[in-house]
């Protein structure tokens, strides 16, 4: 199917975005790398009177590390994390996640912005926020407003975003040193959106976690940062303390049934998963591989 | 404001002017204005990637781009590269292994193979996958198909480093 008609506007600053947006409110679409709201458009789901394209503001490109912050700009396209040295020196995880978005042709156009604001439960990005503890700033007519990823993420498509602000960019914390991260995702086909994934990042004194954030994705309406993490931080793990973690996350999780998988085949799955990213962020294959997947 | 916008670009090689409605998407513009037929167009959602081509040197699918955005881009079709003879080592393959069937989804696996083979010399059958695993063959050529990428990727030899 095609779009329906609508009308277009070519950007030219945050500031002639933000007045678009505040001129029109919900009948206006913000068009980033158009990878989510083109086939959204085309399947005819919304048809947004205007579209706002955001993609010659080059004010929103751009990754840079100052101190310990790396800030990558909305329109940082996926193929410019998944090719960044800062981000491979400082946020690993990224450049490890971003390879299992989408495919290439789909990764040359998709850009960071427009996956936190489209906040597919399913999808890799907003879970990674979530475990690297990101700031999101979004732009508004008053100004900036900053807010941690896990307040972000509010359900299905659905942010703190308004529909007159425009998300400018993230802030992630440096790695630092003993930072070790884990990711993997179950998909039936490698670049297809997750059945069950995990990203974690770590700290690792020794044997042991000094701290642990786990942020499962496609188990809920939004990524998880689950809370039986801290049942595994400062502790020597044995299979005992395992077994207790893992019986806390199949607790907290509520995942939905879908034609890819049942809840109870997601919520076996994110333990399996628990389980990899212990044993391997500890180097400990004692803990078992994870059983079958 | 549903009204028609001047773009100008390039296709393979030749500057276009054109007056486009917002709504025309890239593939349907080098289809229907340009008569480029070769990009194709299954599902218009991202999926299959039988729209893909070139745009600024860089694969996309054309069914999820406007043709206004691409209004200052240099886009390069499957006609572009087989005119150029840029992928003629490819095509050939792609006929000596059997790796076309019904034919419509081939500019598509063209446009990613040579995207592949473009940065990295040698890729490996898991490689070649990966790189085109965006792409749906419905008559199911993959084995084939990976058969022909990976038989240029070896007669290339590491020329193109
Ligand atoms: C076949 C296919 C497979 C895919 N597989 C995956 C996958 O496995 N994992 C995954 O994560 N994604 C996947 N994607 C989606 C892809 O990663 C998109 O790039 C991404 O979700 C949206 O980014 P975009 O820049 O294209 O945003 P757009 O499509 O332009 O916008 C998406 C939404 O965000 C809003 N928006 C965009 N930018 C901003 C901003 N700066 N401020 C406020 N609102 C904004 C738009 O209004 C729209 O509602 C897939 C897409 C396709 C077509
Ligand atoms: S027609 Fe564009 S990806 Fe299928
Ligand atoms: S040859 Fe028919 S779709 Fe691939």
């Amino acid at each position: 199917m095609k779009a329906a008609a609508f009308a277009y506007a070519r950007a030219t600053s945050v500031v002639n975005a933000l007045d678009l947006l505040q001129a029109h409110g919900d009948r206006a679409k913000v068009l980033s790398g158009g990878q989510s709201l083109m086939p959204a458009m085309n399947l005819r789901l919304i048809s947004p009177e205007l579209v706002v394209d955001i993609g010659e503001v080059a004010e929103l490109r751009g990754i840079s590390v100052t101190g310990d912050t790396v800030r990558i700009g909305a329109l940082t396209r996926h193929v410019e994390l998944q090719r960044s040295p800062e981000i491979a020196a400082h946020a690993p995880l990224l450049t490890e996640a971003i390879a299992h978005v989408a495919h290439p042709a789909i990764r040359n156009r998709g850009t960071i912005g427009g996956s936190l604001a489209h906040a597919d439960p399913a999808s890799e990005l907003p879970a990674c926020m979530v475990a690297l503890n990101a700031t999101i700033i979004i732009r508004g007519k008053t100004g900036e407003r900053r807010v941690v990823a896990t307040d972000f993420f509010t359900g299905i498509y659905e942010t703190a975003l308004s529909a007159q602000e425009l998300l400018v960019a993230v802030e992630l914390p440096a790695a630092r040193r003993k930072s070790a991260h884990f990711f993997c995702e179950f998909a039936r086909r490698h670049g297809d959106y997750a059945i069950a994934g995990l990203a974690a990042q770590a700290v690792v004194e020794g044997d042991l976690f000094a701290d642990l954030r786990l942020a499962f994705f496609a188990v809920g309406n939004r990524p998880v940062l689950a809370k039986a993490a801290t049942k595994l931080v400062n502790i020597a793990i044995t299979p005992a303390v395992l077994s207790a973690a893992l019986a806390a996350l199949s607790q907290e999780l509520d995942p939905q049934s879908d034609l890819q998988a049942s809840a109870s085949m997601r919520r076996h799955l994110a333990g399996v998963l628990l389980t990899r990213c212990v044993g391997t962020l500890l180097g400990r294959s004692d803990l078992g591989a994870g059983g079958s997947a | 404001m549903t009204a028609p916008v001047s773009i100008s670009l390039d296709v393979n090689g030749e500057r276009v002017d054109a007056l486009v409605l917002p709504r025309l998407n890239l593939a349907d513009f080098l289809r229907e204005q340009l008569q480029l037929t070769g990009t194709h167009v299954g599902c218009e959602h991202g999926v299959c990637g039988a729209c893909t081509v070139r745009v600024n040197g860089e694969i996309v699918r054309s069914c999820l781009m406007l043709a206004v955005q691409a209004h200052g881009a240099a886009v390069q079709t499957i006609e572009g590269l087989s005119d150029s003879g840029e992928v003629a080592d490819l095509q050939a393959a792609f006929r000596d292994r059997n790796a076309l069937q019904c034919g419509f989804c081939t500019p598509g696996m063209l446009m990613a193979a040579q995207d592949l083979l473009k940065q990295e010399a040698r890729p490996d059958r898991d490689r070649i996958r990966e790189h085109l695993s965006g792409n749906y063959c419905r008559c199911t050529g993959y084995q084939a198909i990976i058969d022909a990428v990976e038989t240029t990727a070896r007669a290339r030899g590491g020329r193109r480093v």
